[in-house]
């Protein structure tokens, strides 16, 4: 299931403005990789290239190599639509469909793209609300709008969502800054569930949030208005949170900084 | 909550999935909507590039066989041989109505308008909008048949006390002032353009900035002061704007101004004396008995009557997109 | 106006009349605009009721001269369905096609660009000239004879311009987070709009529809250049001269009989409640069903 990413030498463009600046960095399978950093540091932005998200912005492009095992997602003849089947995202607001149900919400990558077959649908639909830690609480209303449930709940539905089309990797743009802590610690539960079976890259602006749930950090920052954002380091978490090798990381870490 | 079991089927069911992969990207799918979509886009320019083409097209030989100044004549006997017709009392009679139907209604517009943005209670302010609404919704042919049966005698005596009171002034004189005048389209104008122009200010009055209002209120502004500081700067251009639309559509309104309006052959400077003629009108009471020469001498002035409503609603677009860069 | 005064002190009583003259003004407005809208409403009404009866609905005008009682407006309300229906069949797809491209694809580009401007155009063209246009190509040029769907052409272009800024309005309300999720599930873009865009803003674009169908359906002055006019019943509307409610009206208003002015106004006032009920009907799918993802 989970595949490794392998990014090397990448920049990324809107139009004439340089957003991030030749990064590489190789993201592990079966575990989660956090990106930190202060506002504007280009780390959402190199979260969109992973899974080709970035293009839908008109005048934005891309340079630079990124594997997912042996396969180049910027390859000439690959498509961004199928890359985005095999890397799934989750993004900072919850937004599931606001005219489909609790199932068709789940169902929705699969239906839209053409997949029929009641039984077949009601698996998945189970499965992954089950994987999202969702299913008990809306076992009973799935055909109720998805727009219905609480914040918490629909960022899960829009997880479930995500998983539902079997991706290989899991991208989330701070999962959790429209949530309150309860909800927060429910999403954090399931992250460390689903790393058993999936790539899990997080963006996150709460510190505490990157060393609770992922393995391995990284760090990006930029050096002031209008420069590109930069990759400092990305080691394991315990490291990055306790004697990182850059001096910057660590003022950062420490509250110094951003 | 969730059991490892739940898990490991899902994980199993994954295996007898199609993979993922295999499924269509959609491209062609992708090519066929975006060409439809662009298609249609050019179908619209297509369009107004034909009635262009066309109304042109179809114009020249009628204009061709004319022995009257096009522009200048007042006559318009095109089915006559050899054909004579002028655009002029048409001309005329078009500008005159819509102006005068512009100048009443735009002011009342702007009333209302304000009434509904700040004087009405909250609640029941956007039903009162629907309220002036109404008066759009009622088709054209409705207005013509209420202009003739109610307004136009009620019209004799406001028009005859314009006209002993206001007589000095060449537009209100004249020794016999009628109900079937230009004076009389006019309002029945006026009524059918107030809705497009109120309901274009009131949107332009709700986008004052909250700020300039509750500024021009914390100084001690009474209500009427707040919006003569606040309020009617700002929403200045965006009124002449849509009265300027309003003068648009009024230029263009053919059935109710043909059946309120008795045709009389020329100009005729006193507005509140029966008879005259519009472009619009023109061609609805003669497209009947026209020739062939006749409907070309009609889409000819069609034409006219197309290429100034164009310019009219071109220069109302220009000046509210002006208030836009401004704000 | 002597209020006691306050330690706050008062406002001038100048200033007080200015703004007590200007509130009596605003109201007035108000009022002076109701007054035409009462009185319309009251006299198809109150006129109206005088035939509105089985009759009318059952008979056209064949064989019925304009002193006579009876005959109906059946051939006329069958006609302007059928002109309305046509007209919508095409103009829909156009219009919401054409808006689905300046939203979804056309972005800043020469074309979307020229397409905005050019609908605007097409929404200040007089309905007559929309009347002589199709004369000039359909009937003079390609040779085809009075029509319904000549009738129906006409309204075709009236009917664009007004769903093109409807479901325009309507399709950059569906917020952009619904777009971006169905992208990152590996959704095609026109499946994207098809089964999630399009879903979202449906009610708003059918009220605009419902309401463009409201305003076609009272368009008398390009039909009498393009379907004439007849006073018997014609189900075809490819095939000569058909009957119209607008037109009826028009014909029965010209003939000075009481007679034939009582079926106008009943005309006006079969018109005038279809299209009411249209606008109502519109208002209340506004209502029920606000523009999702808010």
């Amino acid at each position: 299931m989970a595949k490794r990413i392998e990014v090397s030498g990448l920049h990324a463009y809107y139009g004439g403005v340089h957003a991030i600046e030749d990064i590489s960095m190789t993201i592990e399978p079966r575990s989660v990789t956090a990106f930190i950093g202060p506002s504007g540091c280009g780390k959402s932005t190199f979260l969109r290239t992973l899974n080709r998200m970035h293009e839908v912005i008109p005048g934005a492009r891309v340079e630079g190599k990124v594997m997912l095992d042996d396969d180049d997602l910027y390859g000439p003849s690959v498509d961004p639509v199928a890359v985005r089947r095999t890397v799934g995202m989750v993004f900072q607001r919850p937004n599931p469909f606001p005219t489909m149900s609790i199932y068709d919400n789940v169902a929705a990558g699969l239906k839209l793209n053409g997949v029929r077959g009641k039984g077949k649908l009601d698996d998945v639909v189970e499965e992954s609300l089950r994987g999202a830690n969702l299913w008990n609480e809306v076992k009973d209303r799935l055909g109720r709008p998805g727009a219905g449930l609480s914040g918490g709940q629909q960022q899960r539905l829009c997880i479930a969502r995500a998983i539902a089309v079997q991706p290989q990797v899991l991208l989330m743009d701070e999962p959790c800054s429209a949530l309150d802590p309860i909800s927060t610690l429910a999403i954090e539960d399931l992250i460390a569930k689903l790393k058993d079976q999936y790539t899990i890259v997080i963006v996150t602006h709460n510190m505490q949030q990157a060393a609770r749930v992922s393995d391995r950090t990284a760090f990006f920052t930029i050096a002031g208005t209008g420069k590109p954002g930069k990759l400092i380091e990305i080691d394991d978490t315990s490291k990055i949170f306790t004697k990182p090798e850059q001096q910057a990381t660590e003022d950062y870490i420490t509250g110094r900084f951003g | 909550m969730t059991t490892e079991t739940g898990l490991a089927s899902q994980a199993e069911t994954a295996r007898h999935r199609a993979p993922t992969r295999a499924m269509s990207t959609g491209r062609a799918g992708d090519r066929i909507f975006a060409g439809a979509a662009r298609g249609s886009g050019i179908t619209v320019l297509a369009i107004i590039a034909a009635i262009g083409v066309f109304l042109v097209w179809k114009a020249i030989p009628a204009l061709q066989a004319n022995e009257a100044g096009f522009l200048t004549s007042q006559e318009w006997n095109p089915n006559a041989n050899p054909p004579k017709f002028g655009i002029a009392q048409l001309a005329f009679g078009t500008v005159m109505s819509s102006l005068l139907a512009m100048l009443m209604a735009t002011p009342v517009a702007v009333g209302i308008a304000l009434f509904i943005a700040f004087y009405s209670p909250r609640r029941v302010a956007s039903g009162l909008g629907y309220v002036v609404d109404l008066l759009a919704a009622v088709p054209s042919i409705v207005y013509g048949l209420w202009g003739l049966a109610v307004l136009a005698p009620h019209m004799e005596g406001i028009s005859a006390g314009l006209n002993s009171a206001l007589g000095w002034i060449p537009l209100f004189g004249g020794d016999s002032p009628g109900k079937n005048s230009i004076f009389t389209a006019s309002v029945v104008l006026a009524i059918m353009i107030l809705p497009i122009i109120s309901s274009i200010s009131r949107e332009v009055f709700l986008q004052v900035p909250r700020a300039h209002v509750e500024a021009s209120l914390a100084l001690g502004a009474t209500r009427w002061e707040m919006i003569r500081m606040s309020v009617l700067p700002y929403g200045r251009s965006g009124v002449i704007g849509a009265s300027m639309l309003g003068l648009g559509r009024a230029m263009g309104e053919t059935i109710a101004v043909a059946m309120v309006l008795t045709y009389v052959p020329g100009i005729n400077l006193h507005l509140l004396e029966d008879g005259g003629a519009t472009f619009a009108a023109n061609i609805a009471n003669s497209f009947a008995e026209a020739t062939e020469n006749g409907r070309g001498a009609l889409i000819a002035s069609g034409l006219v009557l197309f290429v100034i409503t164009l310019l009219v609603n071109m220069a109302a677009r220009a000046v509210v997109a002006r208030r836009k860069e401004f704000t | 106006m002597t209020a006691p005064s306050s330690p706050l002190g008062t406002v001038s009583v100048g200033r007080k009349v200015k703004d007590r003259v200007a509130q009596v003004l605003v109201y007035g407005a108000f009022g002076l605009a109701l007054i035409p809208l009462v009185s319309v409403l009251w006299t198809v009404v109150s006129n109206g009721l005088a035939r509105l009866d089985p009759t009318f609905f059952g008979y056209s005008m064949n064989g019925v001269g304009g002193r006579d009682v009876g005959g109906g407006a059946y051939h006329a309300i069958i006609g302007t369905l059928q002109q309305v229906a046509i007209a919508s069949v095409i103009a829909v797809p156009i219009a919401v096609l054409t808006a689905i491209y300046l939203v979804e694809y056309g972005g800043d580009g020469r074309l979307a660009r020229a397409i905005g401007f050019f609908v605007d155009v097409m929404t200040g063209i007089p309905s007559i000239v929309a009347g002589l246009f199709v004369l000039a190509l359909w009937l003079l040029t390609f040779g085809f004879a009075f029509s319904g769907f000549a009738g129906a052409l006409a309204l075709t272009i009236l009917m664009i311009p007004t769903v093109v800024r409807a479901t325009e309005e309507m399709l950059k309300l569906v917020p952009n987070d619904l777009r971006e999720a169905s992208y990152a599930l590996g959704v095609p873009r026109w499946r994207t709009i098809c089964f999630v865009i399009l879903p979202t803003a449906f009610t708003g674009i059918l009220t605009g529809i419902m309401l463009a169908v409201a305003r076609i359906m009272g368009e008398t002055a390009p039909l009498l250049l393009t379907i004439f006019f007849t006073k018997a019943i014609n189900t075809n509307p490819f095939d000569g001269p058909q009957g119209s409610l607008p037109t009826f009206i028009w014909d029965q208003a010209s003939d000075p009989n009481q007679n034939s002015i009582d079926r106008a106004w009943t005309g006006a006032l079969v018109l005038i409640g279809i299209i009411m009920l249209l606008n109502l009907a519109a208002r209340l799918v506004a209502r029920r069903f606000k523009p999702a993802g808010h």
